[in-house]
Formats: C-alpha cells, sequence, structure tokens
C-alpha cells in the first residue's frame, strides 16, 4: 500500500493505519478480530461491511455503539473494544 | 434543533439507481437532494476508494451526476420516512427534508442464513468481505472460503484474488443443473457472460464447486476450519477468514415505513416506477434484485416520472432487466438443506443472541419477537428477518421508527413543544 499513514489509538495501543480506511479495517488489519461482546459474553466482528448488521459496534472517540464499517479513520482517533457486554 | 429543506425531489440511495434517478430529475429542472449513509456514491455495487479502480459506465453516471446541480448529502442516514417527508440524520445534525416526490433506491443487502459458528469473528459475509477489501482490509496470503450462492460470487473472489488471497474453496450453494441453466441462459446477455469469464480467469486455478455450501465454522475466539458439504460428503478446510451468505435480497424497509405496498418481497411497482403510495417510486434492487443495468434503467424511469417527465422509452429495456432478475431468482433460491444447518444452540438473532431452540416454528414473526426478543436489537431484524423467513416462512415484521439507532437529540420536534 502507497497509502499515507495516520496514527490511531486502539485500545489504548497506537497503531498505524492508511489514511482512509475504515475503522473495521484498521482493527482487522490489526489483528483484532474481536470488535465487540454480545449480550451472552460471545465475541463478535464485522460482517455485512456495509452498516446494516451492527456487528462491528465500537467507541470512538468516546461516542459508544460506532458502527466501524461506516467510519473512517481519523488521525488521532480513539477506539476502544473494550466496553465488554452490550447494552 | 432540526433544520427545514425543500426540494422537488428528494432520492434515498445513491448507488446506481438512486445516481441515475438523480441525473435524470435533476437533468429535467427539479431540485433534488440524494441522500446516503456512506461518504462516497456508487452504492455498494461501485464502492471504490479510487474512481480509476471503478467500470466507464459508472464514472460516466457519477460525473454526470456532479454535474447535474443535484445536492448530495453524504454520511447521512434516515431514520424516519413518510410520503413527502424524510428525517435524516448526518454529520452536522438531523434534518427535515420535504420533497414533492420521492424515490426509493434502498438497494440489497446479503441473506444471511445461521449456521452453527456463523457468529464467530472473521465469518463475514461474501459482499461483505468484499466490501471491507475495498475499504482496505488486507487479506493478502490470507486462506479464504467462500460460501455464497449467485453472481457476486464471482467478481468477490475476483477481488480477493487480485489482492493475493489464497482462495481455499468456491462454493455455489445451488445445484449444477440450476447454474448450467442459468448459465445457458446467458446467450441473451452477452455482456454478463464475458464478464463472469474474465471474473473467473482471475481464480482460475482455485476450484469453482457448485451444489456445495458450508455446513459450520469452528475455531478458537475466531474462525479457524470451515466444514464443507455438498450433501453427502463433508470436509474441512482450514481458513483465516470466511465469505457466508446466500444471494441478495432487496432492502425494503424504506419502503415499508412510509406504507408502500411489499410484494413477495419487494417494493411493488407500476410501469412509471411508482409504488402504491403517491409521489413515491423505487428503483434498482429494492424492486428486485436484477444487477446495475436494470438499477440504472429503472432509476432513469424513476427520476424521469417524479420529475414529471414522459419515459415510455425505457420500459422495453427496463422489462429485459426485470426478465434478468426472475431467472436469478430462479436460479439461485436457497436449497432447503440449508435450513437443516442451525441446531438447537445456534444462533439465530445475533443482536439478542436469540438461539433456535428458544423459538417455535408456529409463533409467526410478532409473537416471536414479544416472546424471544428475535428481531428486537439494533438491527432491526435486518439480519434475522431473512432467517426467520427462510427457516420458519416468518414473514419480516413492520419496521418502525427510528429505521436507524439515532440519538434523543435527532429526535426532538423542531419547534418548540408548548403548554
Amino acid at each position: 500500500m502507497t497509502d499515507p499513514r495516520i496514527t490511531i489509538r486502539i485500545d489504548g495501543h497506537e497503531h498505524r493505519v492508511p489514511a482512509g480506511a475504515s475503522v473495521a479495517v484498521a482493527l482487522l488489519d490489526a489483528g483484532i478480530p474481536r470488535f465487540r461482546t454480545s449480550v451472552q459474553g460471545e465475541p463478535r466482528g464485522p460482517v455485512c461491511g456495509m452498516g446494516i448488521c451492527f456487528e462491528c459496534r465500537v467507541t470512538i472517540d468516546g461516542h459508544r455503539h460506532q458502527r466501524a464499517c461506516l467510519v473512517p479513520c481519523v488521525d488521532g482517533m480513539a477506539v476502544d473494544t473494550r466496553d465488554g457486554a452490550d447494552v | 434543533m432540526s433544520d427545514h429543506h425543500a426540494v422537488d425531489v428528494a432520492v434515498v440511495g445513491a448507488g446506481p439507481a438512486g445516481l441515475s434517478a438523480a441525473v435524470h430529475a435533476a437533468e429535467s429542472g427539479a431540485r433534488v437532494t440524494v441522500i446516503d449513509q456512506t461518504w462516497h456514491a456508487g452504492g455498494q455495487i461501485w464502492r471504490h476508494r479510487d474512481r480509476a479502480e471503478l467500470p466507464d459506465e459508472a464514472r460516466a453516471l457519477m460525473a454526470r451526476f456532479e454535474a447535474s446541480g443535484a445536492q448530495h448529502l453524504a454520511g447521512t442516514s434516515l431514520f424516519d420516512a413518510r410520503p413527502g417527508h424524510l428525517s435524516v440524520l448526518g454529520p452536522n445534525g438531523s434534518l427535515e427534508l420535504i420533497a414533492g416526490a420521492v424515490v426509493l433506491a434502498t438497494g440489497a443487502r446479503e441473506r444471511f442464513l445461521p449456521f452453527p459458528g456463523w457468529t464467530l469473528p472473521n465469518v463475514f459475509g461474501v459482499g461483505g468481505l468484499q466490501a471491507l477489501v475495498k475499504a482496505g482490509l488486507e487479506v493478502n496470503g490470507k486462506r479464504i472460503v467462500l460460501s455464497g450462492s449467485g453472481p457476486l460470487l464471482f467478481p468477490v473472489a475476483a477481488t480477493l484474488a487480485q489482492h493475493g488471497a489464497q482462495l481455499a474453496a468456491v462454493c455455489e450453494q445451488a445445484p449444477r443443473g440450476r447454474v448450467t441453466r442459468f448459465a445457458a441462459s446467458l446467450w441473451r446477455e452477452p455482456g454478463k457472460l464475458a464478464q463472469a469469464a474474465r471474473y473467473r480467469s482471475t481464480f482460475r486455478h482455485v476450484p469453482f464447486r457448485m451444489g456445495t455450501w458450508i455446513e459450520r465454522a469452528e475455531g478458537e475466539g475466531r474462525v479457524q476450519r470451515a466444514i464443507l458439504t455438498d450433501g453427502t460428503r463433508r470436509w474441512s478446510v482450514d481458513c483465516d477468514m470466511v465469505g457466508a451468505a446466500c444471494g441478495l435480497i432487496p432492502s425494503v424497509e424504506v419502503g415499508m415505513a412510509m406504507g408502500c405496498d411489499i410484494v413477495n418481497g419487494v417494493v411493488a411497482v407500476d410501469a412509471r416506477q411508482q409504488t402504491s403510495v403517491a409521489g413515491v417510486y423505487a428503483a434498482g434492487e429494492c424492486t428486485g434484485v436484477a444487477g446495475e443495468d436494470a438499477a440504472i434503467v429503472e432509476g432513469a424511469i424513476a427520476g424521469l416520472s417524479a420529475a414529471g417527465r414522459p419515459a415510455e422509452a425505457l420500459y422495453a429495456r427496463r422489462d429485459r432487466g426485470r426478465a434478468f432478475a426472475a431467472r436469478l431468482e430462479t436460479a439461485f433460491s436457497p436449497r432447503p438443506e440449508l435450513r437443516d444447518r442451525a441446531d438447537a444452540t445456534t444462533i439465530v438473532c445475533r443482536c439478542e443472541d436469540v438461539r433456535l431452540d428458544e423459538l417455535r416454528a408456529e409463533w409467526g414473526a410478532r409473537q416471536g419477537k414479544l416472546a424471544s426478543r428475535a428481531g428486537m436489537g439494533a438491527c432491526q431484524g435486518r439480519v434475522c428477518g431473512a432467517a426467520l423467513a427462510h427457516l420458519f416462512g416468518w414473514e419480516a415484521p413492520r419496521v418502525r421508527p427510528p429505521l436507524v439507532p439515532v440519538p434523543v437529540s435527532a429526535l426532538r420536534p423542531a419547534e418548540p413543544l408548548r403548554d
């Protein structure tokens, strides 16, 4: 990839990701297939890639339940997958 | 507080049908606004990071759209819809769109059917995996199993192969006889046949298995292997990722919310692409899955009709597209064996973690929802609705606003309430 890279924080750790990548892509490329924990405690990650399944919900800059597949990464963004069981 | 914005034609969805509708309405002199929840025009089929990747036809339509004067509200979700009135939430907050006519071009989504292990991380949809790769997902060297149905399989396999993935298997659930009859009918569409051959050449070293599907996915914390079957034999394939779905289904929720008749799972339209509700038109995959050529023609008819212009000259081409849609449906409908994959503990509703053994076939969608919460989660049944229709024949329940989860602030009335 020749894309310019930007830095985001995923669960407190810095990651260099291609500018313009979605948050879902950034997490998967960082080796994080589990995005959230289901109501019964199962690990879940993205499925549809287009915003309809809501499985890729993460906390972005403090906003909970953001669909990672719809949000482009921005330099300095903080992404958190550690909110535990969903409300 | 919500702002108001009045237009002649509001278009929901910026895929091929929506862009075509917007172009034809705007070029007829109408004030047009298009809303779409993604950031780039083109919809799922023309999803891209660099426009140079797209087919000429897509680039031409996008350029024409940009020159048409139509307004494009990107990153904007529709959360309430009534005829002539759309409530949308975008990057700058909520907005009430007051429209003389509305064109629904809400497209299609994948039909996800449950099987043991389908909730494991790294089990994606077929189109879902392609969407992620187009958004930059690295698949170089990854072992990937695809199990799907219909014409989407080939372009997805091609995209993965071009990005360096090791395709471990490409499986089409439809039996060989059905696929062969469908392929034979493509002499009527030589362009589609040539395109299929081009896609196939990019993954020619990988067997394309007809009458084969994924039976279960297994792994610790993420998928590590797929168990495939042809109904007689079963075998295990190690993999890093799975793309599994069973073709596409129309996305009809917005039409439903507007009170449009939904017939056989599609938004019903007349010759002018008008729905059962006056002033509400529909075009593209939400009126039946027929591919982008049909979507562009239907969008043109809908856009012209919404702007009060005649469109009869386009009807014959549109009707050919509809005939193609009918052939697709016959060839690639889900085989009944796919139902037998889910066992008692398989999760059917992923939002609420409802297992198959918590549901009774005789309930129907409404009672099922009340008794088990299936379909009550964030996706509002967009995933499990199709699964429950396939497993039990339940009809999709009616949607209610908000059509997508929105912050309470977006729901505040435009005028302050007075006592």
